[in-house]
């Protein structure tokens, strides 16, 4: 026994958790390593950095130096919480509202903004950089919410299927129910995952009052529901390593420039694409706020910075390929896998965020008494 | 209690003072037992859990319909626990009756793969059992025929469980049957026994303490199922834990999830007392004798034979996925994909230490591999400070334990969710201290290392103790000759169960999340969550580090057990 704790206590001696705040950027010896240790020169001058708490969901991505240079204008040093999915997030913030845990919360989106906004967890901020983003992202008049990037939920299908099997590809939700189409499409449960509801909306959008009749049929032809997206698309999609089962299955417009960025070896051609039907996809916008209870000046202020800069050409160019979601901001360039393998609907459906809120829940209970019993 | 008063008026004065000084020292000591670990359940679990749920139960939610919904998921969750529970017990009393009684090649091996299932993610059991019974599958390439459906099915979920939970068997009810002796059977068969008897009249009935606490833990951990559930199960079936998940998370109504948090509350402080009053009518104080011996009857070999290796079927298929995955590209099973190369490739592994994109979230394999490790080591070293104590006076129960007992297996019953929120609304910004992860994970580990410690403390002969003091041993002669042999046995299990849990334990490292600390478990998320052939092979390429190091882990640990009686 003695030897076995000496041995933990050894053990946890050498290897507290070594981490610093801002992990230094990973880059190879060769890239001037002076350049990401902080310039000690500047300290005795230069006040303490101020510390600016970002709350955000677990899908959220960002580059080392994007953030890096932002903490350098401003003096600031950037922590960012990940707590679970969207849904969670938002709730934490909800249920932490007198208390809150961060100055600025990203990544509610359009299904979820209705909530937030009743909730009251935001502070208005008219950001100068909302001038130049097109009205139709800006879904919160008073500017609690402002929208910072869009995507689009759509079918992808594994491209080698469908020409082997000589089939033609579904253009739109009606073509699902064909018997053709039986047995070939994964969906994510709508009651557990962000991806499944996007998907539920854009039947509502597309069928309203009827998409019950729709789910039917759809269940009819063999639909296969799992949990979340994980399972969709690494366990039942037939083009992904997981091998599925099913050559169709409910991801994003942008999965397929992925499957390029992350292929190994490198390939020129992605594997999969995307439906893009009217109405077949549905627009999920994803919004930031400065949360209320941030109420020192000095700390708003920064915290104001911080939307200004997500909004900025260096955030907005840097978050296609961290996150595989479209800027707002019209004048970021998109990177060339974007341009090349990224496919956006020529129409996506779309919902009015208060119509959502209200009927969220009514709606997942119908398809899921239609679909799962 | 043994004092004799024959002697006058002063030697029963002098006793009744000695009992009335042995009583208060009594109390003190049950005082001083019990001040940590109730101290540790008070912060960690019953305020902020009370809190939350004050905050968020409401008796207008008892409608019909709520109590409808309520009662449907409580049946199901009971019915897939309970077989679940029992077909754990099939398969686990053989096994630890394999581990405890032979001796054979690659036996310290096999004993730490059962418990490997234990610390690996849902989402990574998931892909094994997919790449084994999968509709692709390998069980469907060898017989093309069988167009059975694996995954969304209720044996997925009992497999699940079983696959997760057998260790515990054979760890809790191993280390009992360790120190049986088995002379005992012996003398049984001797008087015209058949081994059915011997079991049931016999074995059985002496294991008792560790069969009731194993189960218990197993029922426990099934009862509150989540990950298997719907990730193996599909979206058809529903337990309590998955339903309040969805209402806190998803189709957020609070109220109700408090309500259903509250029936699994309830439910668990039923199934403790049942509990709780069954052990405490049988204690059986054993010596320990180690007793392992090579198979020697043609039964005997026949036994250990199938049994090792069917066990090492059941754990080594599903988990072999995961190295095999991480190692080979899949082969080209249509024509258009010629470009792609398949085979053998390491670059899953490379990749691993590159940050490619640059992210600020990418976490370093190493950095991950040392949090882990740096996690799951305070919380072995801290739930067996807690542990110990408390299942010390658990072992010789007064009425206070009575009472108690019960509730130290709360945590394992109630919703991990639903916790979390109430960590959120009492601790706030406190939670983005790391050190709170190891508490955290303390406070699942803490009723496996207490119902670990606790039969085997029972088990230690009490006279043997008086016997060892009479003939003028120290207390700590006596605690070093007779105790520590039984004891370091169960400590090892329990540091093993322990460390296991920490090591892949997601929930608590995500709510107290901090991107500079991410384990592995979380590396892992983190890979799975976008698409491309290198983030899956890099999640299966992290997830065989995680095996790997648990596997590596379980057998240092075990290498401490019984160094004197030549086991290994």
């Amino acid at each position: 026994m003695k030897r076995l704790l000496l041995l933990f206590i050894l053990l946890l001696a050498a290897c507290s958790p070594q981490a610093t705040a801002t992990p230094q950027a990973n880059e190879p010896p060769s890239a001037v390593p002076q350049a990401t240790v902080p310039p000690a020169t500047e300290a005795p001058t230069s006040t303490e950095p101020q510390t600016l708490t970002v709350m955000t969901h677990d899908s959220f991505a960002v580059s080392e130096e994007v953030v890096k240079a932002f903490e350098d204008a401003n003096n600031a040093r950037v922590v960012f919480l990940q707590s679970g999915d969207a849904g969670a997030v938002l709730n934490k913030a909800i249920l932490t509202r007198d208390a809150p845990l961060a100055d600025v919360l990203f990544g509610v989106d359009n299904t979820f903004l209705s909530r937030a906004l009743e909730a009251d967890i935001f502070e208005p901020y008219e950001s100068p950089a909302l001038q130049e983003i097109s009205a139709d992202y800006k879904l919160d008049a008073s500017n609690r919410a402002l929208p910072v990037d869009y995507g689009d939920v759509c079918i992808n299908y594994d491209k080698a299927y469908f020409t082997e099997k000589n089939l033609a590809v579904p253009q739109n939700l009606d073509d699902l129910i064909k018997p053709e189409y039986k047995d070939l499409l994964v969906m994510e449960n709508p009651a557990t995952s962000s991806t499944g509801l996007a998907f539920l909306l854009a039947t509502v959008a597309y069928y309203g009052d009827t998409f019950t009749a729709y789910w039917q049929a759809l269940k009819d032809n063999g639909v296969v529901v799992v949990d979340g997206w994980e399972t969709a698309y690494y366990t039942n999609f037939s083009a992904s390593s997981g091998k599925g089962p099913q050559p169709m299955v409910v991801s994003y417009g942008t999965s397929p420039a992925a499957e390029v960025i992350f292929a190994n070896p490198p390939i020129t051609d992605a594997p999969t694409a995307s439906i893009l039907g009217m109405d077949t996809c549905f627009r999920q916008i994803e919004f930031v706020g400065i949360l209320k209870g941030a109420s020192q000046a000095r700390q708003r202020a920064l915290a104001e910075k911080f939307v200004d800069f997500m909004l900025s050409q260096q955030f907005q160019e840097d978050m296609p390929l961290q996150m595989f979601v479209y800027p707002v901001n019209p004048n970021a360039k998109l990177p060339d896998e974007f341009t090349k393998y990224a496919q956006a609907p020529e129409q996506a459906a779309k919902l009015d965020p208060d119509l959502i809120a209200k009927n969220r829940d009514a709606w997942i209970q119908a398809w899921t008494d239609v679909v799962l019993k | 209690m043994t004092q004799t008063s024959s002697h006058g008026d002063t030697e029963t004065r002098r006793s009744l003072f000695k009992i009335s000084a042995f009583s208060v020292s009594l109390w003190l000591k049950r005082i001083l037992l019990w001040i940590f670990p109730l101290t540790f359940l008070a912060i960690l679990f019953f305020y902020p859990l009370s809190k939350i749920l004050a905050l968020t139960f409401d008796f207008n939610t008892l409608t019909s319909e709520n109590i409808q919904l309520a009662f449907d998921v409580l049946r199901f969750t009971l019915y897939q626990a309970i077989l679940s529970t029992l077909l754990t017990l099939l398969l686990g009393l053989p096994s630890a009756y394999l581990f405890a009684r032979f001796d054979f090649r690659g036996k310290a091996l096999l004993r730490a793969l059962t418990a490997v299932p234990f610390m690996l993610p849902t989402v990574v059991v998931a892909a094994g059992f997919t790449a084994l019974l999968g509709p692709r599958g390998l069980i469907h390439a060898i017989f093309p025929l069988s167009s059975f459906n694996f995954i969304g099915t209720l044996t997925a979920i009992l497999i699940a469980h079983v696959f997760y939970n057998t260790t515990i068997i054979i760890r809790v009810v191993g280390n009992a049957l360790s120190s049986l002796d088995p002379k005992l059977e012996a003398a049984a068969r001797s008087l015209g026994a058949d081994t059915f008897h011997v079991w049931w009249k016999v074995i059985i009935p002496l294991l008792r303490p560790s069969l009731l606490a194993s189960s218990m833990l197993v029922f426990l951990f099934d009862f509150t199922s989540f990950g298997v559930i719907l990730l193996l199960g599909g979206s058809k079936f529903s337990t309590l834990e998955v339903e309040i998940y969805l209402r806190i998370l998803k189709l957020p109504n609070l109220s109700l999830a408090a309500l259903l948090s509250v029936i699994q509350l309830l439910c668990t402080l039923i199934f403790s007392i049942l509990y709780t009053r069954l052990v405490s009518r049988s204690t059986t104080q054993l010596a320990p004798r180690p007793t392992q011996q090579r198979p020697k009857t043609f039964q005997q070999k026949l036994f250990v034979t199938v049994f090792a290796v069917l066990l090492t079927a059941f754990f080594l298929a599903p988990l072999s996925a995961l190295p095999f995955r991480s190692l080979f590209r899949l082969e080209a099973d249509r024509g258009q994909r010629g470009e792609v190369q398949y085979g053998f490739t390491t670059d899953y592994y490379t990749e691993l230490f590159v940050n490619r994109r640059g992210s600020v979230f990418y976490v370093p394999p190493i950095r991950a591999t040392v949090n882990s490790l740096t996690y799951a080591s305070a919380t072995v070293i801290l739930s067996i400070l807690l542990g110990f104590p408390a299942a010390f006076a658990l072992a010789k129960p007064t009425r206070l334990e009575r009472i108690l007992d019960p509730l130290i297996m709360l945590p394992l019953g109630s919703s991990a969710v639903m916790l979390g929120l109430g960590f959120i609304i009492t601790y706030g910004k406190w939670l983005t201290l790391p050190w709170l992860v190891p508490f955290a994970h303390t406070l699942v580990a803490l009723p496996f290392v207490i119902r670990t410690l606790q039969p085997a403390i029972a088990s230690i002969p009490e006279r043997l103790r008086q016997a060892a003091s009479s003939l003028g041993a120290s207390p700590f002669e006596v605690w070093k000759n007779i105790d520590f042999p039984i004891l370091r046995r169960a400590t090892l299990a329990a540091a093993t169960f322990a460390f296991t849990i920490s090591l892949g334990e997601f929930g608590a490292t995500l709510l107290i999340s901090r991107p500079e600390y991410p384990t592995i478990p979380v590396a892992i998320e983190r890979f799975l969550s976008q698409p491309g052939g290198l983030n899956y092979g890099q999640a299966m390429a992290m997830a065989t580090l995680l095996m790997t190091l648990t596997l590596a882990s379980i057998l240092l640990i075990e290498k401490f057990r019984l160094p004197n009686s030549g086991e290994f």
